[in-house]
Order: C-alpha cells, then structure tokens, then sequence
C-alpha cells in the first residue's frame, strides 16, 4: 500500500505544502461542501476532539469560518482573543504553549499579528496547529479556499492567469495565494502602488507590474485585496479616491480581462475604493462563494489533522 | 610580586611595532618593561609559559552593555567582566543604555568602582551625549572625563537632532572624546524588525532599509566636516554607510567606524532560515550579502578601524517571546575572538596582525585609552591565543548571565587561551 498523502500534524503555510497535498487538501474538501446543504448541517466527524481557536488579532470572518467548520465536525470548540484572554502579548510562547497544553486540546487555530508566532507555538505543543494568518506572512486556508473556488469556477487552476490587485507589502493573502496558485500550474501577476510593494518583490515568486490595467490584461481571475485604511497614515497612498482611481476595479477596467473572468476577494471589501459596487455585485464576482467554500476547506484541513494527529480514525461523511 | 610577570616563549604579535615571532615581554609595576629575547627576569618575578601560544596585546571590546545598574537581571558588571576575561577581553568599553542613564559621573564613579571590585577586565565608561538618552540636553562632557569617562554616545538609540549632534560634536572638541553615534534614522526604520530585502518581502516581516543607517551617517559626516569634532560610527551594517566612511575620512574628516562579528559574518538570509530566532535579531539589522561582503573587503582593506562585539545580553525569557516582540541584541564577548580567527584569520580574509589592529590596537586610539601594544611603557595588559584549539560555542556554558546567541553549535579553530592586565594573570572562577 502507498503512503497516504497526507501525513501532517499542523498547517502552517502554504509553503511547506507540496501540490500533491494542496490537490489532496481541495479533493477533501470537495465532499465536505454538500453539508452545508442538508437539512441537519452537522457530520460526527471531530467527536469528542477539542479544538482552540486562538485569536490573538480581531477576526470576524475568520474565526467565524472556523468556527461553523469546527461545529458542523461535531467538534468541541473553545474560543479565545485578545479581548477576552489572559493570553496576553508579553506573555512567552513557553508559558502560552504551556498554559495551551494544560487544557489538552487536539487542535489549535492561531491568528496572530507577528510573522511564525503559529510555527514557534507548534513546535512547543503536542496538538496540531493551523496558522489562521501570522501578520503578512502566510494565511494558508484562505489561499487553499481561494483555490478550491477558482478550481470550482473554472474547473483547473493549471495555464490560469490570474491577477492580484492591492497592498502587496501588507498582505498574507497575497503571500499564501502566490504560493498556492504557481504550485498548481497558474501565471500569476500581482499588481499595486509602488509604496504598497515589498523590497525585491519578485522574490514572492509572480510577474510584478504596477498598473491595474496592465495586472487584468487577458486575466482568467482577478482578485482584488482590501484597502487597509489605517495605511493613509504611513503614506502609503494619498487618498481612497485617488486609490480607486488608479487603482479600483471597476467594469470599464475589467474589460481588458477574458470575458468570464471571476473577480475575488478575501473581504471585507471596501466598496467604492478598491472595488466598484457593480463589480463586487456583479455576475462574475464569486466572492459569497469563496465565503461559503470557507468552511468546506477549513472543514477538509480540521479533518485532515485531526486524522494525521490521532491515527486517522475519522470517517468521512 | 603583584603586577610583575614574564611571559616566555610565545609568538608576540604587535602591530604597533611591526613585531610578529618569538619574543619575552616583562611586565613591572604593572607596565610592560622589556619585549624582546629572553631576558633573565629579576628575583621573585612569576613566569607565564607561552610555548606555542600567539601572545598579543590586551583585546579591548569598545562596544559592550554591561547591564548594570538597573538590569542586572540580564548582565552586571561582574559577570560582563567575567565573559570579557573569558573571551580574551582585557577590556571593554560599557554603553550608556542603564538604568539609570550614565549621564551623571556618579554613574561613571560607580561603574569603575564596581569593575575595580570585581577584577576581571578594565571597564571604561561611555557617558550619554544627552540627559536620559532623549536627545534635548548634552550631558556634562567634562565631569564625565574627569570621573574616567572615554566617549560619549546615546547608544541603543541615535543623537536624532541634527542640532544637537552638532553642538555635541563642538563641545566634545574640549575633551578630545570622540563622539560615538548609533546611525539610525527612526522615521525609516519605522517597526521595521529585519533587514528590509528579498526575505523580509518572503516573510511579510516589516523592514529596516539600509537607507536608514545612510542617511543617519550621511548627515553626521557633514556635521562632523562642519564643526572639526571627533564621530565613530558605532556597529556599521551597509556598503553605502562604509563608502561613506571612506570619502569622509580621504577628505581628512575625523571619522572612524567598527563593524560587529555578527555583520561580517550573518545576513538577513540566516535570519530567515532560522525561522526567525530571535537570537537574531538586533540593531542595525543582520544585513544583505552585498553588505556583508563589502564590510569584509572593508576589513581588508584597512577602511574599518574597529570590531567589537556589541555584547548585548537579555534574560533567556525575554528571548523566548517571538521575533517582533523580543528585544534587540546578542552577546558576543565570549564568541568574537573565536569567530575571528576561524572565520578571518583562518580563511585568509586578514592577517593575525590586523586582526590585533583590529581588537586592540585601534579600540585604544579611537579611545583614547593605554594598551594596544606592548611596547616597554605600555599596561601590561596582554590577550593569549590558542591557534589551534577547536571550541563548539555551548550557551550553557558561557560566564555571561544570558544566552543570546546565534552561534550556537558552531565549531570554531582558536580560541582565548588567558589575559593578563596590569601583570596580573587572571585566573576564571
């Protein structure tokens, strides 16, 4: 018998992943969406499997996902952030590990505002880690559901070109998404103001340009990054009007893509500065349905580690 | 009889008198009285054998935090002295950056007293520029001299006021202290927290841009042009910063420079395959190749002036936050020597001579201080080196009170083999 594909304990980033995992991560979640369809949303799945969702950064949509994932398995979730936490910043990784660890859970979804804080926690603590997003650095199951949603749309990711519009510097969307996408075979492009682009930024691995109609042009998918408002203050743009006017997707722009090209976006969105309202509402824009593909994905990542961590004994639903 | 000794047999290595082979040094009274063939010492003079090691000067670290007063849970003056004897430090130069400030001479008094207490190394005192490191109000250059005070720096944060600077720079003229300045322009290094490059972009990590150092230096050189005063520029980290250095000083600017251990050999790609240990992490940030490269040619070239360790110790907690939130700095007193010679001095990057230039010799003149050299007058203050000892650097084994350290594991060829100062040979508890 061949190994099984998929042997890891946490999911840290898309880097570590190879495209066999990645396509074994998607397939999963394939039988995963049909639950949100019946009558009683909810498989047996993580019965009796405690899962931490560690949110050391304000979430909504995030934690949110997680959580209906985590419910709809059957898990038992605890929630924890900032706000409501004694796990405070100041507080070491040991005596964070630690205190984590005291409660025994199987898993533990981490957001956190500095880069590898969910890669140090893991190599501190017996549970499996998911990395729901370490400051710019990676945001795995948002690039794994991005992928799974264009795969849905367009049936392959291979050959895709695919544009990514926005706050490069700032952004583990991007980050996570440029590793996902090229693995599996896309051409993609990301695109933004020059003081929104990293140092070097090549090295993420796509085509760099730095006009919107230059990033869309015979573009398969387009997806568009908020606007961090807060970035006004470091000079990063001078106005949200002047962003969308040189930086916005409206219709007339997206015509420069190939007709039925999808527009994204990891939300929330911004209307009226990086995205016009009749694009995001239009009929190409598929982003509801990379929220609800969500929770298939983040459902697929759960079972699977939880599957790698006790032996897989879960059953499918 | 205290602070008298020969030492024999060694390999005497002094620059300052172009001496590199076997020689005897005799040390009366604390100072070095005969170097040269073997001498009959008078009665009841102590030897020291030195068959087979390479005797040199006193190293002298001109950048070290000692911690104390005010941090002593992270290093005091007795156990910063200690790694520095460890080390083959026969001296170290104490940053500002306690708590309180040094920027009174009682602070310097204390300091010194404290050293002379523990007996390991001399200690000389940096005092601040400005009152409590916040960059309004100079400090008293002159007190501070008086009480053993030998430069004065903000160290931990840069002198940020171009007019400030520049007064300092003036009235430091009175005192002939050179004026030593930690180059960091604050609004571009902004919360950057690695070199801003290839890697932090991998990382999603914010940058610190070399411009940061360059501008910071550009602007001082054209002050230190302006007023005559004395700057050295204190653990330089850039290509640009260092040809910088170089115009300003074929102009005859009074400007010298010291890079750390960790910039020549470390850049921003080990920090990333570390996976972001926050042992390394520190200001200025590990840099490009590009920019360790030059500070290597820089070396060898005779641009640099100075290497020194920045020894900066923090508590073993404060080091297991993550990379962003730990503090910046590492300890280097009982690591340089070591990653010296194997990485310089063994590669043929420099000779042993420059290389003694380099820790002791030039340290004294920037500072004005004795040693740097054993010719008959000078303290008799000498470093012992084994050239051919092979150490693994051990954490755990350092007399430093913190780890932080990214040379962890690394097998290193030479290695401190004893220090003497003022004739007296210091034996480690």
């Amino acid at each position: 018998m061949s190994e099984p594909v998929w042997q890891r304990g946490d999911l840290l980033g898309v880097a570590e992943l190879s495209t066999a995992e990645i396509l074994h991560v998607l397939d999963t979640a394939e039988s995963f969406v049909e639950v949100a369809a019946r009558p009683i949303k909810k498989v047996p799945t993580l019965r009796g499997k405690t899962v931490i969702n560690l949110f050391f950064e304000p979430s909504t949509r995030t934690s949110s996902s997680f959580e209906i994932a985590e419910k709809r398995l059957s898990a038992d979730n605890i929630n924890f952030s900032t706000s409501s936490s004694s796990l405070s910043k100041g507080e070491t990784l040991l005596d964070t590990a630690r205190n984590l660890e005291a409660m025994a859970p199987d898993l533990v979804v981490i957001r956190h505002a500095h880069p590898r804080v969910p890669h140090a926690l893991a190599e501190r603590i017996a549970a499996g880690v998911i990395n729901a997003g370490d400051g710019a650095h990676e945001h795995p199951t948002q690039a794994l559901l991005d992928a799974f949603t264009i795969r849905r749309r367009k049936g392959r990711v291979e050959g895709l070109k695919i544009a990514i519009v926005g706050d490069v510097a700032h952004s583990r969307v991007v980050r996570s998404n440029v590793l996902c996408l090229t693995r599996l075979g896309a051409d993609v492009t990301v695109a933004g103001p020059r003081t929104m682009m990293p140092e070097e930024p090549e090295s993420l691995g796509a085509r760099v340009v730095y006009s919107l109609e230059e990033a869309i042009e015979g573009a398969d998918v387009v997806m568009m990054l908020r606007v961090q408002l807060e970035r006004q203050a470091r000079a990063s743009f001078p106005s949200e009007r002047e962003y969308f006017e040189f930086f916005g997707l409206t219709a007339e722009r997206l015509r420069g893509a190939r007709d039925e090209a999808i527009i994204m976006h990891p939300g929330p969105i911004n209307r009226g500065i990086e995205i016009a309202s009749d694009v995001a509402d239009g009929p190409w824009s598929v982003i509801l349905e990379q929220v609800a593909n969500g929770v298939a994905v983040r459902m697929a990542v759960l079972y699977l580690l939880a599957g790698a961590k006790s032996g897989a004994d879960g059953t499918m639903p | 009889m205290s602070g008298s000794l020969v030492i024999r047999g060694g390999r005497v290595v002094d620059p300052t008198q172009e001496l590199d082979g076997p020689a005897d040094i005799l040390i009366e009274g604390g100072r070095v009285t005969a170097c040269g063939p073997a001498t009959d010492p008078p009665d009841g003079v102590g030897e020291l054998d030195a068959a087979g090691l390479v005797v040199a000067p006193g190293l002298i670290d001109m950048h070290v935090h000692l911690r104390e007063p005010g941090q002593e849970y992270k290093e005091t003056i007795e156990t910063g002295t200690l790694a520095a004897a460890a080390g083959g430090f026969t001296a170290v130069a104490c940053m500002p950056n306690t708590e309180p400030v040094n920027d009174d001479p009682s602070l310097t008094e204390f300091m010194l007293k404290h050293a002379e207490r523990a007996g390991w190394a001399r200690v000389y005192p940096i005092a601040a520029v400005s009152r409590g490191l916040e960059g309004r109000e100079l400090t008293e250059f002159g007190a501070q001299r008086r009480a053993g005070a030998v430069a004065v720096s903000d160290d931990g944060r840069p002198v940020w006021s171009a007019a400030l600077m520049r007064q300092a720079l003036r009235y430091a003229r009175h005192f002939d202290l050179p004026v030593i300045q930690h180059a960091e322009e604050l609004a571009l290094s902004g919360d950057g927290v690695m070199h801003e490059g290839r890697f932090s972009t991998r990382l999603g990590v914010e940058g610190i841009p070399g411009a940061a150092d360059d501008v910071m230096v550009s602007r001082d050189l054209l002050l230190t042009a302006d007023t005559g005063g004395r700057y050295h520029l204190a653990h330089m980290s850039t290509a640009r910063s260092l040809d910088l250095i170089r115009a300003a000083r074929a102009d005859g600017h009074r400007v010298t420079c010291e890079v750390s251990a960790h910039h020549l050999l470390l850049t921003d790609e080990d920090v990333f395959d570390s996976g972001l240990d926050p042992n390394f992490k520190m200001h200025p940030p590990l840099r490009s190749a590009a920019d360790r490269e030059a500070l290597v040619g820089g070396l060898a070239d005779g641009s640099i002036d100075a290497i020194a360790s920045d020894h900066a110790p923090h508590h073993p907690d404060e080091k297991e936050l993550d990379f962003v939130a730990s503090p910046n700095g590492i300890i280097g007193l009982e690591t340089t020597l070591s990653l010296c010679l194997d990485r310089l001095v063994s590669q043929g990057v420099i000779g042993l001579a420059r290389l003694v230039e380099l820790l002791s010799t030039a340290p004294a003149r920037i500072l004005g201080v004795p040693g740097g050299s054993l010719a008959p007058g000078s303290p008799g203050d000498v470093t012992l080196i084994d050239l051919e000892r092979e150490v693994e650097v051990d954490p755990a084994t350092f007399r430093s009170r913190s780890r932080n350290t990214p040379f962890a594991g690394w097998e290193l060829r030479g290695a401190p083999a004893g220090t003497v100062v003022g004739g007296r040979v210091i034996e480690l508890s």
